[in-house]
């Protein structure tokens, strides 16, 4: 890996950055929301308005009220919520924070399943198990969050009483009352990941247990585990990296259903708030930190897979 | 084509797929006719009931039949999703082509844009859209064809140069073929197969975007009978009767599925070395 090909991929996050900030700075500059409005209410004098407006800068062309956020974002000042009047920065930190540690659990849990579930369909290709494993992930991919969360609710959460319906409790406050509100939506964050994820896994092992260097090895009279431990895994799970990673982007849109299903105070829940109160400040922030969750995980996937794989070398 | 549905039903996802999908498609066209009841005809009295002979699914909060509800909410929910997924899939492989034609500078700058709009994820992306254009049916179905298209503009792409870098190709130009006979003849079948098999995957996903908008409330309207939108109005009444929000479940379900097992299919059937 040179040094060429990281400043490169550190420049894609950057234009990355830079493309969706125009986006959505586009889309929230055409909603019809006046800011001064909002902030005043509507009751406010014309020239308490217009002074306000003047003050924001609203009056500004287009173009210079972007640069003027983008400059405030480039220093973290994401602005202030026109909802709360608090600086928007700061919630949508914490709110990311409290989202990531639910991505990163039901990333653990989708790997600790879709992994062996994926090894087991491959190994035994064609039988009942391969069968059934496939039947699961047709229907996990194919049922919305927004379905399985609802039924997660009904059937463990008020039905069985396993589990707390909604809700969040800080890890910090009460570890395991907060763990308790973070099964369901763990679990239901991950079906999809957990469906597809299993037939990448699957497929991608099942053209690395035809390669020739396989056979080499099964013919050399290692033994079966060796042969698929030692030698095919290790190949078949590189692509992967690549295919969790992408699957980040479905993740934090799933996370968005998800906690506004299960009341859980992440970014994805702000932004729901944001968009339906036409907070434009908090919509923007929410956007764009979600876009560089997506930039760096990928990133971060790249660098990890050109480590790993040696075979191949980017310039 | 028929060797194609030859093909298509010799796989298990193919056949199963076709099927579903097929049934899916009756029950758009002629679910108003299938519809038992009035799918608005509400009945103080019978509301909350399980499956009848008169109501073979039961009835909702307001005592609806929930099967006429079904049949007749296929056409909203199904008939959206396809027609997102078309526009989406013009407009991606429209962008993707030009991309790949022009090459160079031009094709690194279109396809780095469009991975950049791509770190948004496609239910933000919609529901940003949705807020802008307002929320009803038709704005979904926009909001769910632009957040497409970015993701077919790439396939299309790399379909398409891949294609152009084949034998097959490479002879019909040395053989002095003229360009329109080697993108309509040589070129375009191959590049077709596979945005159909993708377009028919994307068509689940958009049944579940659509579903999962409207559920929001950023998409179809009460008293509409979309089917995200009964779940969404099922989860107030779920604990006096799970059929509300069992059976429009069931159905997203059972058209993702379908369309899931049909896009497998086609993919094997079409492809060569892994089909028949």
């Amino acid at each position: 890996m040179s040094p060429n090909y990281l400043l490169k991929r550190l420049l894609m996050i950057v234009y990355t950055l830079f493309i969706v900030s125009l986006v959505v700075f586009a889309i929230t500059q055409v909603l019809p929301a006046d800011a001064a409005v909002m902030m005043l209410g509507e009751n406010a004098t014309d020239q308490a308005l217009e002074a306000l407006r003047q003050q924001m800068g609203l009056n500004d062309p287009v173009w210079l009220q972007y640069l003027h956020w983008l400059g405030g974002v480039l220093h973290g000042d994401f602005g202030q919520s026109l909802r709360t009047g608090q600086p928007v920065g700061p919630a949508m930190l914490q709110a990311l924070g409290r989202s990531l540690l639910l991505a990163v659990l039901s990333i653990a849990l989708m790997l600790a399943l879709a992994i062996p579930l994926g090894v087991l369909a491959a190994i035994r290709r064609g039988k009942l198990a391969d069968m059934i494993v496939s039947l699961i992930s047709y229907a996990g991919v194919s049922l919305p969050e927004f379905v399985t969360a609802t039924l997660a609710v009904l059937f463990v959460a008020d039905w069985a009483k396993l589990l707390p319906p909604t809700g969040y409790v800080p890890l910090t406050e009460n570890f395991l009352d907060g763990l308790a509100h973070l099964v369901l939506p763990v679990c239901v964050v991950s079906i999809i990941l957990i469906a597809h994820v299993s037939r990448m896994v699957r497929s991608e092992l099942v053209d690395v247990l035809h390669t020739d260097y396989i056979r080499a090895a099964r013919l050399k009279g290692l033994s079966t585990s060796r042969v698929l431990f030692g030698h095919a895994l290790r190949n078949a799970l590189l692509p992967t990296i690549t295919v969790v990673a992408l699957d980040v982007g479905y993740l934090l849109g799933g996370i968005i259903v998800v906690e506004e299903i299960f009341a859980l105070p992440g970014i994805g829940r702000q932004l729901i708030v944001a968009i339906q109160t036409r907070d434009l400040p908090a919509i923007q922030a929410g956007v764009l930190l979600m876009a560089a969750t997506y930039s760096i995980v990928n990133f971060a996937a790249d660098i990890l897979y050109a480590w790993l794989d040696k075979r191949i070398q980017y310039d | 084509m028929i060797e194609l549905l030859k093909r298509l039903l010799r796989t298990p996802q193919g056949a199963v797929g076709l099927i579903l999908v097929v049934i899916v498609f009756i029950v758009v066209v002629f679910g108003p006719w299938l519809a038992p009841r009035d799918p608005e005809a509400m009945s103080i009295l019978a509301r909350y009931k399980g499956p009848s002979a008169n109501f073979l699914l039961g009835t909702d909060q307001y005592g609806r039949d929930i099967l006429s509800r079904l049949l007749i909410g296929a056409r909203s929910t199904v008939t959206m999703a396809v027609f997102a997924t078309l526009a989406g899939t013009f407009a991606g492989a429209f962008i993707g082509t030009v991309s790949a034609f022009l090459g160079g500078r031009a094709d690194e700058f279109i396809m780095r844009t469009i991975d950049a709009i791509m770190a948004i994820p496609n239910l933000l992306f919609a529901l940003l859209i949705v807020n802008l254009l307002g929320s009803s049916s038709i704005n979904a179905l926009v909001a769910v064809a632009v957040a497409f298209a970015p993701g077919m503009a790439r396939i299309t792409r790399s379909v398409a140069l891949a294609v152009r870098k084949q034998d097959y190709v490479s002879a019909a130009i040395a053989r002095g073929e003229s360009s329109r006979y080697i993108i309509l003849r040589e070129m375009l079948p191959n590049v077709v197969a596979p945005i159909v098999v993708e377009a028919t995957i994307r068509v689940s996903f958009a049944v579940m975007l659509f579903a999962t908008l409207s559920f929001l409330g950023l998409g179809a309207q009460p008293p509409a009978t979309e089917w995200g939108l009964m779940v969404s109005e099922a989860r107030q009444y779920m604990h006096l009767s799970a059929g509300i929000l069992i059976w429009p479940s069931l159905a997203i379900a059972i058209v993702a599925i379908g369309f899931n097992l049909l896009g497998d299919g086609l993919r094997d059937a079409l492809n060569p070395r892994t089909g028949g």
